[in-house]
């Protein structure tokens, strides 16, 4: 799928719900699906620090592709980073790069990506668009 | 006033009292708000808004510099604020009232200022284990500068300052202690009247740092003997952007300016500058002076309501807090000194604050959750931060028992 079906996806699935509270239901849901980060990737080597929440990140790159594990000790920003997982991954690093990631602001959780809310998201794809930025440089040989 | 039943405190209808505050009437994602981080700011009655409104429409106009009748008139203002924050506090003269941008400004400024007169390399500074950043990092950059020390009161499980470890502390090369009057985390009342007799003994000033106790109880400078005291406006109900600090007229006459520039100059040469007198030669630039007024209105509206009245009222409210909150499986609160302020901290095992404070937000009520800029009163206790809320006189019985529905709701989401 690409970039924007995904998206358009999440956001189909997430219009069913009207109360915030299902919203949430559903997230933690979701990050309760997530498959687990490698533990040897639990470190702070890999932790994005929000001042709130700890998100760690681990990324890899297969032709062309990225590949991406994370992990959260809240419940509901493990959701919005299962979600974040579930549209980057297995997709180009040079679209990702410059993706406009538009999911998180139609499903309302746009507060979550912003810059004062300091829970780690922010970071997270910061350094999601980093990696991909890095592994894509890297592969073309600059 | 009438008298609630639930709490038969007179003076306090938190009916009545809430009507003042407009912001308590705002909905949040659809539902009543319940403001429980007064720790963090506190709402504003009407009469403040009103004042602010009233100095911008029709009385703008800068303060001791101009020979015209809307200057003259500000200036009085601004004085009579200066002077009822005198009396607020029961400090003995006007020049002992500096106006800031607020405590951490306010400490700031006292740390550059004592630090250049009293602290040399191999000094030592007094602080405590629980207090907010704003009284740790100004401390730590002073002793950085004057390779100076950093001494540190513990505080054991309940989140009293161990007083025992204050005093072995003390030595020839202490200069300073420098603590706060109520934890903002852990809501202990330090016994601060008793500590600053010790450092007086020992021929050491003291700064209180009363940023969350001017608004729950009468603070008495005098009765205290502290050397300085600060705390922020708009945290006793006054407008963001002003703070104070106190300090005995011979000790802060003694320490040089902080800032230069604008009303602290008396003559200024190339040669040499002139400093004015107190306490407007701490007052650089053009102070907040609005903002100054607004805070004179402020703690008007207080010495109306009764800071005893408050006291009594959150006394009560805490307890039924802490009631409800005990109510509630796996529930621990952190900070059970014998002597509290309407704040209480809290985890609920298993489930991290942040989710908790995203359910309870959605649900309209406002708490904060993480460090509450004390990191290491989290590391204390091994914890990467806590839920907080933090309770004023306009809070009802009724906000305690939605906090406590969120949470029970919030507990049942996250298990």
């Amino acid at each position: 799928m690409t970039l924007t079906e995904v998206q358009d996806q999440i956001v189909e699935e997430f219009s069913a719900f009207e109360d915030w509270m299902d919203r949430y239901n559903y997230l933690i849901e979701l990050g309760g699906m997530l498959p687990p980060i490698d533990p040897k990737y639990k470190t702070d080597e890999f932790l994005i620090n929000g001042c709130q929440s700890k998100v760690w990140l681990h990324a890899e790159y297969e032709s062309g592709k990225m590949k991406f594990s994370a992990d959260s000790d809240a419940l509901i920003v493990k959701g919005i980073v299962a979600l974040l997982i579930r549209a980057l991954n297995n997709q180009h690093a040079s679209e990702i790069m410059n993706a406009n990631l538009y999911f998180i602001d139609k499903i309302g959780l746009k507060e979550n990506l912003s810059p004062t809310r300091s829970n780690g998201l922010v970071s997270m794809v910061k350094k999601m668009k980093m990696y991909s930025l890095a592994y894509n440089t890297k592969h073309i040989g600059l | 006033m009438s008298v609630n039943k639930e709490n038969p405190v007179p003076g306090i209808d938190v009916n009545l009292i809430r009507r003042d505050f407009p912001v308590l009437r705002v909905q949040v994602h659809g539902k009543p708000l319940v403001y429980l981080d007064n720790g963090a700011t506190t709402q504003k009655p009407l009469v403040v808004i009103e004042k602010l409104n009233e100095l911008y429409t029709s009385k703008n106009s800068s303060i001791h510099r101009g020979v015209h009748y809307l200057s003259e008139q500000m200036t009085n203002e601004y004085e009579s604020a200066r002077e009822i924050v005198k009396n607020f506090i029961n400090a003995k003269s006007t020049n002992e009232i500096v106006f800031t941008s607020g405590a951490t400004g306010s400490i700031n400024a006292l740390a550059f200022s004592f630090g250049e007169k009293y602290v040399r390399e191999s000094d030592e500074i007094i602080i405590s284990e629980m207090e907010h950043h704003s009284n740790i990092v100004p401390w730590q950059m002073l002793c950085e500068r004057k390779k100076a020390k950093l001494r540190v009161i513990p505080f054991d499980e309940t989140g009293e300052l161990i007083q025992n470890e204050y005093k072995l502390l003390f030595n020839k090369k202490t200069r300073l202690v420098a603590i706060t009057h109520v934890s903002n985390s852990l809501g202990t009342i330090n016994p601060i009247k008793d500590m600053i007799r010790f450092a007086h003994e020992h021929q050491v000033p003291v700064m209180i740092d009363g940023a969350q106790a001017v608004q729950h109880g009468r603070v008495d400078v005098q009765d205290l003997d502290c050397d300085f005291y600060v705390f922020s406006g708009h945290k006793i109900f006054g407008p963001t952007g002003v703070g104070v600090l106190y300090g005995k007229e011979t000790l802060l006459d003694s320490i040089p300016p902080y800032q230069g520039g604008g009303d602290m100059v008396d003559c200024v040469r190339f040669e040499k500058t002139s400093y004015n007198i107190l306490p407007f030669r701490f007052e650089a630039g053009t102070t907040n002076f609005t903002a100054a007024i607004g805070l004179g209105v402020a703690i008007e509206y207080l010495n109306f309501i009764g800071l005893e009245a408050v006291a009594a009222y959150e006394k009560n409210l805490l307890t039924y807090a802490e009631k409800r909150l005990k109510e509630i499986d796996g529930l621990e609160i952190y900070g059970n000194a014998k002597e509290k302020i309407s704040i209480i901290s809290f985890l609920i095992q298993g489930i991290h604050p942040f989710d908790t404070g995203m359910i309870l937000d959605k649900m309209g009520v406002a708490v904060r959750t993480g460090t509450h800029c004390t990191q290491p009163v989290m590391d204390h206790f091994q914890i990467s931060g806590t839920i907080r809320a933090s309770m004023a006189f306009y809070n009802s019985y009724e906000d305690i028992d939605r906090l406590s529905e969120g949470l029970k709701k919030a507990k049942k989401m996250l298990s």
